[in-house]
């Protein structure tokens, strides 16, 4: 009768599934782990024919009365809740229910990890979320570990652990201060899922011109363009020259090359000479008459 | 499943309440999230809509043993194993009819990136059970389900399914 103590011990939330498995004479185990053996006790003589029914899976078997059905390990794996049917050939059906759990150690994780790619110095940017299955892909509901580990190229590491709720955990992190390659690890037990999250430089930080004379022009050159955490701003950004004179005004547009952007600009006395990147503006020269 | 759509939606704003719709009685519970995202109430109207569809869904594949309308609402591992449901039933000569009753859904998680979400459902149904026309046994079931959503291109698509023990 160990199914009945089972039973009673598991009603506190499941209390439907726990009156269908002792509402016949058919003798099931209450819950069983996904994947293990079980066995079906039956009595009498004869044939007949065993259903097991459930939403993940379902069986069905010819069976001898008078001996238990044996079912080997891996014949029933996903996690559910199952409905058993006995039907013999001159007996009205004995039918019960029990559960399959999943199996308790892990053996995959699904990892969502975003972004791919972001710039550095951004606080929680980073997102991780992780889904604790078993061998037989179920989720694995009871609480578990689950440590998160982000770590740069040049050795920061960001970890944390937490415990899963409803199979799922989720973690933030702030993107580090350096570009590169970011390794994005979720791991519990010795299973884990990496995912690789690029980080490059942010907007400048800040731009300085200088200018010295180049015949009739003038020879504008920026020093190298970086973030505010030091990072080379990527070649190709735009930076944006204007010159303003007697009422009028020139811009050119030049993208970054080798980290500086340099151009040529008419030589114009009392020109006032300035230079911005998206939001950030540099300094200003103004041109000796 | 349009008119139970619709009530739905009224009953998540609503907070939790109580309805009887035509098929079967839902109650929407006010979201207990974990994670920062805040979930708009119009993702989680859709969300709930599309998870009791695939009940539907799945009511009709058990019953017809056929796997062909699955891909609407269902996808990975909770596709593949209702997929290989519907073809072990084909193949031992049964089908079944499940019938929700009702349904107590509260979404628990939204993860950082909205490309998934968590809810419970403390559903009852009632399963029966045929060897081809000959009804085999009928059995009432309480379950608490987790069930993960994943979007797709237009709705939300229930990526696992399956009940909770503890």
């Amino acid at each position: 009768m160990r199914w009945i103590y089972a039973c009673v011990a598991g009603c506190g939330m499941l209390a439907g599934q726990c009156a269908a498995a002792q509402s016949g004479t058919l003798t099931l185990p209450a819950r069983i782990e996904a994947g293990s053996a079980f066995s079906v006790p039956t009595t009498g003589s004869g044939k007949a024919t065993l259903y097991i029914v459930g939403l993940a899976q379902t069986l069905k078997r010819e069976v001898n009365l008078g001996e238990p059905i044996n079912f080997a390990a891996g014949t029933l794996y996903s996690a559910g809740h199952y409905v058993a049917v006995l039907v013999r050939n001159s007996a009205p059906a004995e039918s019960g229910s029990f559960d399959v759990r999943p199996a308790n150690r892990p053996a995959d994780i699904t990892f969502l990890a975003r972004p791919s790619r972001l710039p550095v110095g951004l606080h929680g940017g980073i997102t991780g979320a992780a889904y604790v299955f078993d061998s037989y892909r179920n989720l694995i509901t009871a609480p578990a570990q689950v440590a998160f580990e982000l770590s740069s190229p040049k050795g920061q590491t960001q970890t944390r652990a937490v415990a899963t709720r409803y199979g799922a955990a989720w973690t933030q992190f702030d993107s580090t201060t350096q570009q590169g390659a970011d390794r994005f690890v979720a791991r519990i037990g010795d299973v884990s899922s990496v995912r690789i999250v690029g980080q490059v430089p942010g907007d400048p930080c800040s731009l300085k011109i200088s200018a010295r004379p180049a015949g009739e022009q003038i020879q504008l050159q920026t020093e190298p363009v970086r973030d505010c955490s030091g990072n080379a701003v990527p070649d190709g950004t735009i930076v944006t020259f204007t010159e303003s004179y007697d009422g009028g005004e020139s811009t050119v547009d030049v993208p970054l090359k080798r980290g500086v952007a340099e151009v040529k600009m008419p030589a114009r006395p009392g020109a006032r000479i300035s230079v911005a990147s998206g939001v950030v503006l540099g300094n200003e020269i103004r041109w000796g008459k | 499943m349009i008119f139970r759509s619709v009530v739905i939606a009224g009953v998540i704003l609503a907070g939790a309440s109580s309805i009887c719709a035509a098929q079967a009685d839902v109650r929407v519970e006010p979201e207990q999230l974990q994670g920062p995202r805040p979930l708009e109430e119009q993702t989680k109207t859709a969300a709930v809509r599309n998870y009791l569809q695939a009940w539907e869904t799945l009511g009709s594949a058990l019953n017809r043993n056929d796997t062909g309308t699955l891909d609407k609402d269902f996808t990975g591992t909770a596709r593949d194993k209702l997929a290989e449901t519907v073809q072990q039933q084909a193949a031992a000569g049964i089908h079944t009819r499940y019938q929700d009753k009702s349904h107590d859904i509260q979404i628990v998680f939204y993860s950082p990136d909205g490309l998934s979400m968590e809810l419970t459902d403390e559903v009852q149904y009632d399963v029966q059970v045929f060897d081809h026309d000959k009804q085999l046994t009928t059995q009432q079931v309480h379950a608490h389900y987790i069930v993960v959503l994943t979007p797709a291109e237009v709705r939300w698509r229930v990526r696992v399914f399956q009940p909770q023990f503890e």
